[in-house]
C-alpha cells in the first residue's frame, strides 16, 4: 500500500519537475525567439545594402549613396585609445586591490565605489566628460576626449575582471616565487601577470564590447553626426557606429532606414568577432593548475 | 611554463598587430588633387564645425557633402544637439555655424553678446508641419484652427476623445492621437501656432521624438490623427493623407504645400535659419561655404532634395548681400514674428 503512494507521490513530483523543465523551456525559447525576430527582420532590410560599397563609402543625403566608413573607422580609432587607455589604468587598479592593499580602509572604500561605478548610468559619464575633457583640459569634441570617457565608463568592468583573473592565479605559485627570491614586483610582473593574462583580456575586450555599442556618453560630450573624412590624430572630430545608425533611422527616406539596417548588421558583426577574439584567445592561453 | 609564456608573446603580439594596423588605416590620407569646383580660388583647407537644429541638419548635411566633393581640403562637420543646445555651444564660440529651426531667443542673444560672439543671421529654408490623418478617415479633409485647438489644447485632456466632438458632423468614432515629443522644436511650434502658446498642450496622446514612430501610429490606425515635419508626410503620401488647415476660419483651406508653406499662408509654417560667428567669414573657407550655402540653383535643387521647402530665388540673393555688408544681430525685433514675410525683414 505505502510503496504505491510512495510511487505516485514519486510520479507526482517526476511530473511536476518536467512541467518545470517545460516552463524554463519556454522562457529560454521565448528570448531567442524574441531575438531572432530581430536579427531576421533587420537581415531582410539590411542584408541587401550590406556590401563593400556601403562599408567604404562616407555618409550621403541619398540614402543609396549613403555609406558607413566614417563611422565604423571612427568607432575602431577610439575602441583601439580606450583599450591603451584602459587596460594599463585597470591593471594597475586591480594589482594594487589584490597584491598590496589587499585589506584595510582604504581598499575597501576603493572597492565599493568600483562597484558603485559599475552601476552608474553611462550618460553620467558623458556629463564628467563634457565637463572635463572637453571643456577643463580643453581636447574639444575630439577622439581623444570620446576615449576617455569610454575609458571611465568601462574602467569598473576592466578592474572587476583584471581583480577575479588576478585572484585566480593559486597563492602557492606566488609562494614558489618568493621561495626562489623573487621580489614582490618579481612576482607579479613574472609570476602573477602572465597567469592572469587571458582572464584580463577576456575582461578588457567584453569591456570593450560594451563601448562599442555605447552612444548616450558620446552624444553628450557631442560627437558629431554628419562626418565626411577620416580621423587624422586623436584630436579630430568624430562619429561612432550607433550614432550614425541612430541618424539614418530618424530620417524620413524608407532608403536610410534599410541603410541603419545594414549598420546594425555591421555592429553586430563587429561585435560577435570581438567576442570571438575574446572566447579563442582565453582558450587558447588558458592554463590549468 | 616556457610554452605559455610564448603563447602570451604571441597573444600579446598579435594584439599589438592589429593595433598597429588600425593605426594605419586612420592615418592621415594625402588629400587627393582639388576636383576643380572652385577654379578661381585658391585651394581651400580648414575645419569648419556646424551644430544645431536636426530640423536643419538634412540640409546642412547636404551642403557639407556637396561642398566637400568640390574642396578636398576643406572638412565639415555637422552635428544635432537641437536649436537651444546648438546655440548653447555657438553663443561660448564652440560652433561657427549653427543650424536654427528658429530664430535666436532673447536669452540666446544675451549669451552671445556676454562672450562677444557677433553673428550674421541667414534664413535658408522653410519647414512645415503637416497634420495628418489616416488615408481611410474619408470626413477630415479641412479643419479650422479653432478645430484643431479644441482637439490639442490642454483643457481637452481626457474631454474631447471622440471625433464628434471636433464637429457635429463627423461621425462617432474614438479619437487617437499621435504628436511631438516635447523637447522638439516641432511640438514648440505647433502649440505655439495652434494653441496659441508655445508648450501648452494636452498630454493624454502618443508622443515620440522620432517622427517615423508617429508615421507608423497615423498610417496603423483608422481612428488616428497625428503632426509632424512636412518631410515626413512627402515621404509617406501613400500611407497618409494630409488635412488641410484653415486658418482664419474664412472656408480656404490650405494643404502643406510648398507655394503655401513658402508664403506663409499654410498656417503651421515657419522659416528655418543658418546663423554664421562673424569673425569665422573672414576666414576664406567658411566665406565660401556660406555663399555655396545661398547659391540659389545649387540651395534650390539640394534643399528640394532632402524634402524641404527652399526660399524663393529673389531672397536668397537679399541674404547673401545682409552676409557681403556683414549686418550683425538678429532682424526678428520687436514685433517681428515667425509669420512676418521673410521679405520685409531681408531686404
Amino acid at each position: 500500500m505505502s510503496i504505491s503512494r510512495q510511487e505516485r507521490n514519486l510520479a507526482g513530483r517526476r511530473r511536476g519537475d518536467r512541467i518545470f523543465g517545460f516552463v524554463g523551456l519556454g522562457a529560454t525559447v521565448l528570448g531567442l525567439l524574441v531575438l531572432v525576430v530581430l536579427i531576421v527582420d533587420v537581415a531582410k532590410d539590411g542584408l541587401p545594402n550590406l556590401n563593400w560599397e556601403f562599408i567604404t563609402s562616407f555618409p550621403s543625403r541619398r540614402p543609396g549613396q549613403a555609406g558607413i566608413l566614417s563611422a565604423l573607422v571612427g568607432s575602431i580609432y577610439m575602441l583601439s585609445l580606450v583599450a591603451l587607455i584602459a587596460l594599463p589604468l585597470g591593471v594597475g587598479a586591480a594589482i594594487f586591490l589584490e597584491e598590496y592593499e589587499k585589506r584595510g580602509w582604504l581598499a575597501s572604500l576603493i572597492q565599493i565605489n568600483i562597484q558603485n561605478l559599475a552601476g552608474v548610468p553611462s550618460v553620467v559619464y558623458g556629463l564628467l566628460g563634457l565637463g572635463l575633457f572637453v571643456r577643463l583640459l580643453g581636447f574639444e569634441r575630439s577622439l581623444l576626449s570620446g576615449a576617455l570617457t569610454m575609458a571611465l565608463l568601462v574602467l569598473p568592468i576592466v578592474i572587476i575582471a583584471a581583480q577575479e583573473a588576478i585572484k585566480a592565479v593559486p597563492p602557492s605559485l606566488r609562494e614558489a616565487a618568493y621561495a626562489l627570491g623573487a621580489t614582490k614586483w618579481q612576482m607579479i610582473w613574472h609570476v602573477v601577470l602572465p597567469s592572469a593574462f587571458p582572464g584580463i583580456l577576456t575582461g578588457v575586450i567584453l569591456a570593450l564590447s560594451r563601448a562599442i555599442g555605447e552612444s548616450a556618453p558620446l552624444i553628450t560630450i557631442g560627437a558629431l553626426t554628419f562626418i565626411a573624412f577620416l580621423p587624422d590624430g586623436p584630436f579630430s572630430p568624430f562619429t561612432v557606429l550607433p550614432i550614425q545608425i541612430f541618424n539614418w533611422v530618424s530620417r524620413p527616406q524608407a532608403g536610410f532606414h534599410d541603410r541603419a539596417a545594414a549598420g546594425i548588421l555591421l555592429l553586430l558583426a563587429v561585435l560577435l568577432s570581438m567576442n570571438a577574439i575574446a572566447v579563442y584567445l582565453r582558450n587558447k592561453l588558458q592554463r590549468k593548475w | 611554463m616556457g610554452m605559455n609564456k610564448t603563447n602570451i608573446r604571441h597573444g600579446a603580439a598579435a594584439i599589438m598587430g592589429v593595433l598597429s594596423l588600425v593605426a594605419a588605416a586612420c592615418a592621415p590620407t594625402t588629400p587627393p588633387p582639388s576636383s576643380g569646383g572652385n577654379p578661381s580660388q585658391v585651394k581651400l583647407s580648414g575645419l569648419i564645425k556646424v551644430d544645431g537644429s536636426s530640423t536643419v541638419f538634412p540640409i546642412t548635411e547636404a551642403m557639407a557633402e556637396e561642398f566637400q566633393k568640390a574642396n578636398r581640403g576643406v572638412k565639415v562637420t555637422v552635428g544635432i544637439s537641437g536649436t537651444g543646445g546648438g546655440f548653447q555651444k555657438f553663443c561660448s564660440g564652440d560652433t561657427d555655424l549653427q543650424n536654427a529651426s528658429r530664430a535666436i531667443s532673447k536669452t540666446e542673444q544675451e549669451a552671445c553678446a556676454k562672450n562677444n560672439i557677433g553673428y550674421i543671421e541667414m534664413p535658408v529654408g522653410y519647414d512645415g508641419i503637416a497634420v495628418v490623418v489616416n488615408p481611410k478617415n474619408t470626413f477630415a479633409t479641412c479643419l479650422t484652427v479653432a478645430e484643431l485647438k479644441k482637439i490639442w489644447e490642454p483643457e481637452a485632456q481626457a474631454k474631447v476623445t471622440n471625433w464628434k466632438q471636433v464637429r457635429g458632423a463627423f461621425p462617432d468614432v474614438p479619437l487617437k492621437l499621435y504628436g511631438a515629443g516635447s523637447d522638439s522644436g516641432t511640438f514648440d511650434y505647433f502649440t505655439l501656432g495652434i494653441n496659441g502658446k508655445e508648450k501648452a498642450s494636452r498630454g493624454d496622446y502618443t508622443p515620440s521624438e522620432d517622427d517615423n514612430v508617429l508615421v507608423q501610429g497615423v498610417s496603423g490606425d483608422r481612428n488616428a490623427m497625428g503632426y509632424f515635419g512636412a518631410a515626413y508626410y512627402e515621404e509617406n503620401k501613400s500611407k497618409l493623407k494630409a488635412v488641410q488647415i484653415d486658418s482664419k476660419g474664412d472656408g480656404k483651406c490650405l494643404g502643406p504645400e510648398e507655394k503655401m508653406i513658402q508664403d506663409f499662408s499654410y498656417h503651421l509654417s515657419r522659416p528655418v535659419f543658418l546663423y554664421a560667428k562673424a569673425t569665422m567669414l573672414g576666414r576664406p573657407e567658411v566665406k565660401e561655404f556660406v555663399k555655396f550655402y545661398l547659391e540659389s540653383e545649387n540651395a534650390t535643387k539640394l534643399i528640394k532634395e532632402v524634402g524641404m521647402v527652399p526660399l524663393t530665388a529673389s531672397l536668397y540673393g537679399a541674404v547673401q548681400k545682409r552676409v557681403d555688408a556683414k549686418t550683425l544681430g538678429t532682424a526678428y525685433l520687436e514685433g517681428a514674428t515667425a509669420k512676418t514675410p521673410l521679405a520685409d525683414l531681408f531686404k
